[in-house]
């Protein structure tokens, strides 16, 4: 198809201002987080990395970095594990009773946060996992789960399950189908589904924020306490942290779902 | 050789083996059996039952009900993967995530096969199916055929003592088809072991097979060789389903020895007596009949049909005319090329030996099955 080259910069002009105006705001951290003086103004004035060193060495700012990569970790080998295990109970279901339990699955990403967040904090109160590790593992392993289940899903739509009839044919009992020809082909969609669910844990602050107590704090908890508290450019820095880390691991995850969609057919 | 041929092929029993999904029955009491050694194809239109009598043997499907004994032990409830059977499908099922080396390898690494023994076999089955050169390449990488080759090489390399194929070759285009039939033939006469290969193609089961068995509707209308089918068919769906044939339906009279058809008004006998429960037809081959110009060369114990040539088919070593008869219906006839040749729209005469044509019995599923 043909096009004006008018109309090709055109359209490229109009896809740089929405990304621009998409981007920058979160950009404006960068800057911000080198700043000289405990301002959060903008433009920032110098530079230094002084923020960056008090965010490693102040206990408040790394004991909630620890605790979020704690939780995200547990939360992204929980959530994959029985992401995983619902995509393929779904995946050979019949399909009506499928379709009804897929949207109960999904329910975490439909609720509003906030709805949830009271609802999870009551059940919290009474059970006393309010400020607990287990606490937010559970928490976050909700809201995880619908990312597994719907990367899995993807992956297991595209796998020939003729192969696994194949396999038995070979002399592949259940299991040994399952690790030498399923799991592999299958991959790529676990992985993701890991990534983003470590990334949804990570990043949580609504129903963290609700079961949180002054003992344990993960690090959205920490920034959002010390933003409402003063104006200190460690956040800042964290968020210019953040910002590279989960940038890289969702750009992974897309990759790898991406090339699963083209090697599939 | 027979000697090792009895040693490496199984012997397969099916008995009285139905499989039902609700009410629709897809095997309706089948009996089979295949001889250790034996190439047995069945044969059918879609939906007749012979992929599932395959799935069965296979163990993808459990039987409703009957026996099934492969190499004289019974494997009913045997799930597919303790059956030592090696299955080809039509669709490769090659492991996308593995070399074609590691595809032909899977199933002797899964029975704990070392590796000097792994290696050499693995080389013995891509040199049967000519494809040792690409043991490094992936499956996405090959054509059809070839992908069809290593899963072949793959089905036997673990020496499997029968071998199950379901339309291997129905992806494939004409040409490659028959190259591969042939390679399919080698290598079973090579191996010594029992195939039973799936195909809705006539011609296929003719040039494969020691015997075939004809599925129709869920059951096995007749088993014998290519020959057999085309001679002697025991029912109107194998005449029809192999090679070409003429119908002619009409009133029947029977008298002691001898049954007269009326062909929109023009008499056939043939010197046999039909069953009387059946509504007769008879069935002749295109060879059986031979075409004349109209009232020429009379002689009285030839049985003669009136009709006007309505499509002539140059086929090199000869001609096959397609001859539109008096009540609607078609003849087929086929000459060699010393033989008179006719036009369309030639009004011409067809005559046979009534000892010639098959007296079957009228079956209404044998034309809308072709289909």
């Amino acid at each position: 198809m043909a096009m004006h080259p008018f109309t090709r910069v055109l359209l490229g002009l109009s896809c740089l201002l929405v990304a621009v105006w998409l981007i920058a705001p979160t950009l404006v951290v960068v800057p911000m987080s080198f700043n000289q003086n405990k301002s959060l103004a903008f433009p920032p004035q110098g530079f230094s990395w002084q923020w960056y060193s008090n965010f490693t060495t102040n206990p408040e700012w790394s004991t909630s970095f620890l605790n979020s990569l704690k939780v995200a970790t547990i939360v992204a080998i929980l959530a994959t594990v029985l992401g995983t295990l619902a995509a393929f109970g779904l995946d050979r279901m019949r399909a009506r009773t499928a379709g009804l339990l897929r949207m109960l699955l999904l329910t975490p990403m439909v609720v509003p946060g906030v709805v949830l967040a009271i609802g999870i904090y009551a059940v919290y109160l009474d059970a006393q996992l309010v400020g607990t590790m287990t606490g937010f593992v559970l928490a976050h392993t909700i809201l995880a789960l619908p990312f597994v289940l719907i990367a899995v899903q993807a992956s297991l739509e595209v796998f020939d399950k003729r192969l696994e009839t194949a396999a038995a044919s070979l002399g592949a009992g259940r299991l040994a189908t399952f690790r030498t020809v399923t799991l592999p082909l299958i991959a790529p969609g676990i992985l993701s589904g890991l990534l983003f669910a470590f990334v949804t844990s990570f990043d949580e602050i609504i129903v963290s924020l609700f079961i949180t107590s002054p003992y344990l704090k993960t690090l959205p908890v920490q920034i959002f306490t010390s933003i409402t508290r003063d104006a200190d450019p460690t956040v800042a820095a964290v968020g210019t942290i953040l910002l590279c880390v989960t940038t890289i691991l969702i750009g992974g995850g897309l990759l790898l779902l991406g090339r699963e969609r083209r090697s599939g057919v | 050789m027979n000697g090792l041929r009895e040693q490496r092929g199984a012997a397969i029993e099916l008995s009285r083996v139905s499989k039902a999904y609700g009410s629709f029955k897809a095997l309706d009491d089948i009996s089979l059996q295949i001889q250790p050694g034996e190439f047995m194809t069945l044969l059918g239109p879609s939906g007749s039952g012979k992929t599932t009598t395959l799935n069965v043997v296979a163990g993808f499907t459990e039987v409703s009900s009957g026996t099934l004994q492969i190499g004289g032990s019974n494997v009913v409830g045997v799930p597919a993967h303790k059956r030592n059977i090696g299955v080809v499908f039509q669709h490769y099922a090659l492991f996308p995530h593995m070399t074609v080396g590691r595809n032909v390898a899977y199933p002797l690494r899964l029975r704990g096969v070392g590796k000097a023994e792994l290696e050499t076999r693995v080389r013995r089955a891509l040199d049967m199916v000519k494809m040792a050169d690409f043991a490094y390449r992936y499956p996405s990488e090959l054509s059809g055929g070839q992908q069809q080759r290593v899963a072949l090489a793959r089905s036997i390399v673990f020496d499997p003592p029968l071998l199950l194929m379901d339309e291997p070759l129905g992806a494939l285009d004409k040409k490659l088809r028959e190259w591969l039939q042939l390679e399919i033939k080698r290598i079973h006469r090579e191996l010594g072991t029992t195939f039973v290969y799936v195909t809705h193609d006539q011609e296929e089961a003719l040039v494969l097979s020691d015997r075939i068995a004809v599925f129709n509707r869920g059951r096995i209308e007749q088993i014998g060789t290519g020959h057999d089918l085309y001679d002697a068919p025991e029912t109107l769906f194998v005449g029809r389903f192999i090679g070409d044939s003429t119908v002619l339906r009409g009133a029947a009279r029977s008298d002691g020895s001898s049954t007269a058809l009326d062909v929109a008004g023009e008499t056939v006998t043939v010197p046999r007596r039909h069953r009387d429960t059946d509504r007769p037809v008879m069935l002749l081959r295109p060879e059986k009949l031979v075409m004349r110009k109209p009232g020429v060369d009379r002689s009285d114990n030839e049985n003669r049909l009136s009709g006007t040539v309505s499509e002539a088919i140059y086929l090199g070593s000869g001609s096959k005319y397609e001859v539109l008869l008096r009540d609607g219906s078609t003849g087929i006839v086929r000459s060699s090329l010393t033989d008179q040749s006719f036009a369309i729209g030639d009004a011409v005469e067809l005559c046979f030996r009534g000892a010639d044509a098959k007296l079957l019995a009228d079956d209404s599923t044998a034309d809308t099955t072709l289909t």
